[in-house]
């Protein structure tokens, strides 16, 4: 870096910096520091900022008194199944279209990104009578196949720009060296792509994590992920607020932990490749 | 070099996630179309009849429809606005030297990662409460009457949620284009004497015309369909304050249990996300070929 910086315009700029991204992270702070207090001091007027009697007596009770693992078992299982499953479906279609482009592998490819912009109220109706009628109301199954397919679009377009990064001049050295397509997958491309596969999985994951419309309108009780548990707390009144911060905390730190981990890929898996 | 065989295998493979595709785009939206021509209500089976398009004249002559459009058009347009105008100068900001500079922006993106329930729950009652929030006692230090956000401006604070979550987006897309900026191009303006604001006008700012494009065009696609934070903070009132087209959709469809007209109104929506759509794709079908 060939620029002059001087060391008023650091510290300026530090300051600033620091502040403006506090504020910006303080609701978050602040709920996990309500997780910590008593129902009557987490609604006390003035609030207390450190100096409170810290008990993690919420945490205990959100969990015996609604079954928070049975929410969170199933937000895993939801996310982790609908990520995989469209890994699995994507990842050959990406493959085929980094690899083999015909002349309509990109109509192809802006076809599938159309998917993604059909708004998912606009289906809303037939999704919830077909639900109804073949019993998938309120079933892992139903959320994971709905989830997976809402998924699907951003997944093939994440590991199509990855694939596309990966140097033709390899396979072709591979090929030359008599490599048939499936050893080519597993000993050249796959070592190759593989961090592009984690970070597609990684944001997909979080994706259908925090997913809240499908799951909101079609699951209740026993196949309802941490979205839809936390809505619960939405009935109006009443001294809640340490619970559900608590439940709130629970529910958001470990996406906030792999968000922090995916945030360049963040930027590329959501705006299409469009910024790099 | 691609032989038939390869040609066969890149199809085979690439079949299934057209297929899904496309069945996950056109049976839904067929049957939507189908419901729509339908006087069908869920409390009152065994009455579905023809009506032609009477329910898209029922949606769209509704008074609720007309509220719903402008309040998601009021949304949309303010989120937009102040993720944009906030953005910008906060990813200048981060583009400076920083010290931390990595933890500053692990705290700016983390409102993103937040589940939707969770930030409109923990903004509606921890911070918002007309009581026990943050912000009543913080106008109270300062002398100040505590706002009742969700009485006395309900479209606002649902704005002002959404613009929390969004603004780390805006932020970070526009950061990792300004560091894609060509250092050398503005280390050259500033040799030639040009001022800080001059070089923000005139290289900064064009620069980011194209990820600024992007971020419009993607955030109102999430933002059309705004549903979560108002079905757990207002449920679309008071009145239809807050409602939406998604969620006015939605309660006519499981709520009123509406069927007929509720696929009406999925298809405006459809109709309203497809012109947006349109330019979207072009933008980053550009993109493709670069």
């Amino acid at each position: 870096m060939a620029r002059m910086v001087t060391t008023r315009h650091k510290v300026i700029s530090t300051a600033a910096a620091w502040l403006v991204g506090f504020l910006i992270f303080f609701p978050i702070l602040w709920m996990v520091l309500a997780s910590f207090k008593t129902e009557l001091e987490a609604f006390a007027i003035p609030p207390s900022f450190l100096f409170f009697h810290w008990t993690t007596e919420n945490y205990v009770t959100v969990q015996e008194r609604s079954d928070y693992f049975h929410h969170a078992l199933n937000s895993i299982i939801i996310a982790g199944g609908s990520t995989l499953i469209a890994m699995l479906i994507a990842i050959p279609a990406a493959w085929s279209m980094a690899f083999s482009p015909t002349k309509r592998t990109k109509d192809v490819l802006l076809w599938m990104l159309s998917t993604k912009m059909m708004p998912p109220v606009g289906v809303l109706v037939p999704i919830y009578l077909i639900f109804r009628s073949v019993g998938l109301l309120d079933t892992r199954t139903g959320l994971i196949f709905i989830l997976c397919l809402g998924n699907l679009p951003i997944v093939v377009w994440m590991l199509f720009t990855y694939f596309k990064e990966i140097p033709k001049d390899i396979l072709e050295a591979a090929r030359m060296d008599g490599a048939t397509i499936g050893r080519e997958l597993i000993y050249v491309l796959t070592p190759m792509a593989v961090p592009g596969l984690a970070s597609t999985l990684l944001l997909n994951l979080i994706l259908a994590w925090n997913e809240a419309f499908w799951t909101l309108n079609l699951s209740t009780l026993e196949a309802a992920p941490l979205t839809v548990f936390i809505a619960s707390y939405s009935s109006p009144e009443g001294l809640f607020w340490a619970k559900l911060s608590a439940a709130s905390t629970l529910a958001i730190a470990p996406i906030l932990v792999l968000g922090w981990f995916s945030q360049r890929q963040l930027v590329r898996g959501l705006t299409f490749g469009a910024v790099k | 070099m691609a032989t038939q065989q390869t040609q066969l295998l890149a199809r085979t493979l690439l079949t299934p996630a057209v297929a899904l595709l496309f069945i996950w785009m056109i049976v839904p939206l067929a049957l939507t179309i189908y419901f729509a021509t339908l006087h069908y209500n869920l409390l009152d089976p065994g009455s579905e009849s023809f009506v032609g398009l009477e329910n898209f004249r029922y949606f769209l002559t509704d008074p609720a429809f007309l509220a719903s459009l402008q309040n998601t058009l009021v949304l949309v347009g303010s989120v937009l606005a102040i993720t944009i105008i906030l953005g910008v100068p906060l990813a200048l900001l981060l583009d400076q030297q920083v010290v931390g500079l990595s933890i500053v922006r692990l705290m700016v993106i983390a409102p993103f990662f937040v589940m939707p329930t969770v930030s409109a729950l923990v903004w509606k009652n921890l911070l918002m409460h007309p009581v026990s929030g943050l912000f009543a006692w913080i106008a109270h230090l300062f002398g100040l009457p505590a706002i009742d956000w969700f009485n006395d401006a309900p479209l606002f604070s649902v704005i002002l949620i959404i613009s929390w979550q969004w603004l780390p987006f805006a932020t970070l897309i526009l950061l990792t284009a300004l560091q894609s900026l060509d250092e050398e191009q503005k280390e050259a303006a500033e040799m030639d004497g040009a001022s800080a604001i001059s070089t923000f006008i005139y290289i900064t700012l064009p620069h980011l015309a194209r990820p600024i494009t992007v971020v419009i065009l993607i955030e109102t696609i999430f933002l059309l369909t705004v549903f979560a934070e108002i079905f757990v903070t207002t449920g679309g009132g008071p009145g239809l304050q807050t409602t939406n087209i998604a969620f006015l959709i939605y309660s006519q469809a499981l709520i009123q249990y509406d069927v007929g007209s509720a696929s009406a109104g999925g298809l405006v929506a459809v109709v309203l996300a497809n012109i947006v759509a349109f330019f979207l794709v072009r933008i980053v079908g550009r993109n493709l070929e670069a």
